[in-house]
């Protein structure tokens, strides 16, 4: 906690206690620490909205890529269909 | 060494001669009857169907049929990762495509038609007659 108080600070290079700042900006980190917290908060609130709305329109993108597929599939499959009619002369 | 080579020359042939008709298969007398005879046609999902009315003997023949071709299917569907429908729908296209002149297939629309030596009315979604022999992937 000292430590990250004196890179913050712009006169790092004196020490709190010899200056007798300390308790001010003792004061002045606790103030600083409550602000950062709400800050926080704001941000996961907003966060979480935004994801809600994002989520709504993928549905007929799916549908649509189902109808695609099934074309696709056939054309993947042919080659090897045709070998199994052929292998299976008896039933076909 | 020469002896050697011209034996294992004769084992390969004689596996091919062996492998061959393993994988052509006749198709029962009374099956290949009821195609010559239009009684039963090729159909756009890979199944065969029945022309006219269903007798109980044709009846018979093409439920044991379809069963066994349902069975090449799901197992053929799985090595592929496609599903059963797809898979019975793709043979299908080349079933249609292998009935000669003077057989029945069923159109999309569902009407039987006698194949003619004219390329057969095929489901849109089959690959094109050219394609489908020698379609990769």
């Amino acid at each position: 906690m000292m430590h990250h108080e004196l890179t913050a600070s712009a006169r790092a290079a004196t020490s709190p206690h010899d200056t007798g700042e300390g308790a001010a900006r003792m004061e002045r980190h606790r103030n600083g620490k409550r602000r950062a917290l709400m800050a926080g908060c704001a941000i996961l609130v907003a966060g979480l909205s935004g994801c809600v709305n994002i989520a709504a329109p993928d549905k007929p993108i799916v549908i649509e890529l189902n109808i695609n597929i099934r074309q696709e599939v056939i054309y993947r499959l042919a080659a090897d269909a045709a070998n199994t009619v052929e292998e299976n002369g008896d039933i076909f | 060494m020469r002896s050697s080579i011209r034996l294992s020359l004769a084992a390969l042939a004689l596996a091919g001669v062996v492998a061959v008709p393993a994988l052509a298969q006749q198709r029962d007398p009374a099956y290949a009857a009821a195609r010559a005879s239009g009684k039963v046609g090729e159909q756009p999902d890979g199944y065969l169907g029945i022309v006219g009315n269903a007798d109980p003997a044709t009846q018979r023949l093409v439920d044991d049929i379809n069963i066994k071709r349902r069975a090449v299917y799901a197992d053929k569907a799985q090595k592929n990762n496609a599903t059963l429908e797809a898979y019975a729908l793709s043979a299908g296209c080349t079933a249609v495509l292998r009935t000669v002149a003077g057989e029945k297939y069923r159109a999309p629309d569902g009407t039987w038609q006698t194949r003619t030596n004219a390329a057969p009315v095929r489901d849109n979604r089959c690959p094109s007659a050219a394609a489908g022999n020698d379609a990769g992937d």
